[in-house]
């Protein structure tokens, strides 16, 4: 009678309780390694860009002129050009990315078929960023020049638009870029979608709301901390992007607030010159690394506080 | 049991081949390992897998650019390394075991342009400075004009093309700019990555030919195997001589024909004489250590003099320059100088 109880009430056995313990120490050893290898990596390259910085110091970030031959460098033009093209990219991809988000997460489409959306942009993020640069290359990049002309010629005076390259420029790159933040965008905000509580969305419509009348003013409202996390970490994402900036962007080094003209970023200005780069111009490119480090950090950073908030908010409103 | 038997001998027997195999390349075969340019890097890597074919030696060869190359010699992580640039005497003494510059091959850079209906454009050496200084903008400006008489040239703005990444061939390009044209000189100046004036920057050689082929009014630099295999039409350019000569492997021979390759084997060509001449050519060095221990001296020896004698067959068809027999005899005589230690 007491045998099945008995068996399960035995206390661990030593090797159990060793496995436990290996367990936990292993998982704690390897949580410290995360952080001392981000550690490892900014202590490495800011020991080669310390020179640089006490050389340089706040100067090297407000010029504008990058010369090799002259040993006057800049990044002015790059972190314009990092923040202008995310910015942008995220003013486009995090509209579109709202919208799908709102599209297969609101019973607008049998289940199947948004499952098949949400799978097609999550399929997205999979392609490389250089297919990407191609593919602007190809047949963004030409498909807008028409459009591009209109604009340059008709609204020329208008700073915006007051300069214009038919090649590479920064309203392709930011087209591209927006597609590329799109699966970002629409996975962190349908999660935060699906964590506001049906039962808001049911007295919503008991209250006679129309479906949009619902959305707009009840879901979105409730989800918009989680939804402000997703842009952020989107835009994260669009910082960060090399490769297809270094494709589409025109590396011009240089300040321009036109969306037609050709621009750079920190990312690409590191990718393109470092390979070459001689001895005092690769700490000043360490340098440039810092300074993008700490920006998507400091971005990064925000996004996970703030979507660390909007779970907990959301998971006290629950009943 | 059976299973277990089986994987167990199949094991036993892969360790013997294994070991049988690292027997005998111990032996017999080297492998000598270099990096550095990719501006010649497709006949290197032709001429490696080649030389492999047929010896039982084998070369490695990493494209990952001149400074790179250089620095890997300095750090004597590689067995040789290459270079446009050459090397410097400064970077040379560096090296404790000393330096041997060997040309290998050479090669020219030539323009390519996106225009409907223009064939044989002609570019005088005003006006390809003009150009990329950002003094002339459109296609029909008069400079333009008058060097090609009878064109129409359409009144389309002109986005001139560089490289965006550090290279040889922006070097060779800016050496020649900087020799031909005084406003060049004191302005950009020459280096493997300039301040350019005006323009948009494209990835390596087949960026640039792209952003060109996709551009309508763009023109750009490009080794001449990255302009054929882009299929774009290519301007003649204006040597010193005053003539405009179209780019071809005869025409850099040309002008390669008319400099004499000093005791160090460095020498560039910024502005070569002669009329037949193309303006835009380079040698490309491979950089070897002045001493190897001795079966690696053996190795690098004759696959160098190999690549100096057969290998020179294959330049052509790649786009690169076949030296002439009076320089490959100089190489070959400094190879012969390299000591085992």
């Amino acid at each position: 009678m007491s045998t099945p109880s008995a068996s399960l009430a035995q206390p661990p056995t030593a090797g159990e309780r060793w496995m436990d313990l290996g367990l936990r120490r292993g998982a704690q050893a390897l949580a410290v390694g995360v952080l001392v290898l981000l550690a490892a990596i900014v202590v490495e390259i800011g020991a080669v860009a310390a020179p640089a910085v006490r050389e340089r110091g706040v100067d090297f970030l407000t010029s504008s002129t990058w010369d090799t031959n002259r040993d006057e460098f800049g990044i002015l033009p790059h972190i314009w050009g990092t923040l202008y093209s995310s910015l942008l990219a995220l003013l486009i991809g995090g509209t579109l990315g709202l919208a799908v988000a709102v599209f297969i997460s609101q019973r607008f489409l049998p289940r199947r078929l948004e499952l098949l959306l949400k799978n097609v942009v999550d399929l997205l993020a999979a392609i490389p960023s250089v297919v990407y640069g191609l593919w602007g290359i190809f047949f963004v990049i030409p498909a807008i020049r028409p459009f591009t002309a209109f604009l340059h010629e008709h609204l020329g005076f208008v700073p915006l638009f007051d300069e214009r390259s038919p090649g590479p420029n920064m309203l392709a790159s930011s087209l591209v870029l927006a597609i590329m933040v799109l699966p970002t965008m629409t996975a962190v905000s349908r999660d935060a979608i699906a964590t506001v509580p049906r039962k808001l969305r049911e007295a919503a419509f008991g209250l006679g709301a129309t479906r949009w009348e619902c959305i707009l003013g009840v879901v979105l409202p409730t989800a918009a901390t989680g939804v402000f996390g997703a842009l952020v970490l989107a835009f994260g994402r669009a910082l960060g992007e090399t490769m297809a900036l270094a494709m589409l962007l025109g590396n011009r080094n240089e300040f321009n607030v036109s969306l037609l003209a050709p621009g750079n970023t920190l990312a690409a200005l590191i990718a393109n010159t470092f390979p070459e780069a001689q001895d005092h111009e690769r700490g000043v490119l360490m340098y440039a690394a810092i300074v993008l480090l700490s920006i998507t950090l400091v971005v990064n950073m925000l996004g996970t506080a703030i979507l660390v908030r909007s779970s907990r908010k959301a998971a006290g409103a629950r009943p | 049991m059976l299973p277990r038997n089986l994987l167990l001998s199949a094991s036993a027997a892969a360790a013997l081949t294994l070991g049988a195999c690292s027997d005998s390349s111990a032996a017999e075969a080297v492998t000598l390992s270099g990096s550095g340019a990719s501006f010649p890097a497709p006949l290197y890597q032709t001429w490696f897998a080649e030389y492999g074919k047929s010896h039982p030696n084998r070369v490695n060869y990493t494209s990952k650019g001149s400074s790179g190359g250089k620095k890997d010699v300095i750090e004597g992580i590689v067995d040789f390394g290459a270079s446009d640039s050459a090397m410097k005497d400064e970077e040379i003494a560096k090296v404790d075991r000393g330096i041997q510059l060997l040309p290998m091959t050479a090669g020219g850079v030539v323009l390519i342009y996106n225009l409907d209906n223009v064939r044989d454009l002609k570019l005088s050496r005003d006006s390809l400075a003009g150009i990329y200084l950002g003094e002339i903008t459109k296609w029909n400006d008069d400079r333009i004009k008058a060097d090609n008489a009878g064109v129409a040239l359409p009144d389309v703005a002109i986005q001139p093309v560089y490289r965006a990444d550090g290279s040889g061939t922006t070097f060779c390009f800016s050496n020649h700019l900087a020799a031909a044209s005084q406003k060049w000189q004191s302005g950009p100046g020459a280096g493997e990555s300039l301040n350019w004036p005006v323009g948009t920057g494209g990835k390596k050689n087949d960026g640039v030919a792209a952003l060109v082929k996709q551009t309508p009014g763009a023109i750009g630099y490009v080794e001449l195997s990255f302009a054929k295999t882009a299929g774009m039409p290519m301007a003649s350019l204006q040597n010193k001589a005053g003539k405009f000569v179209a780019p071809s492997i005869a025409n850099f021979q040309a002008a390669l024909a008319g400099a004499t390759l000093p005791a160090n084997m460095r020498t560039f060509l910024p502005d070569p004489d002669g009329e037949q001449s193309y303006p835009i050519v380079t040698y490309t060095w491979i950089l070897a250590y002045k001493s190897y221990p001795k079966a690696k001296l053996d190795a690098f020896k004759d696959a160098m003099r190999w690549c100096l004698t057969t290998g020179q067959g294959m330049s052509e068809k790649l786009g690169y320059v076949p030296l002439p027999e009076a320089v490959t005899s100089k190489v070959i005589a400094a190879l012969d100088q390299l000591q085992a230690k």
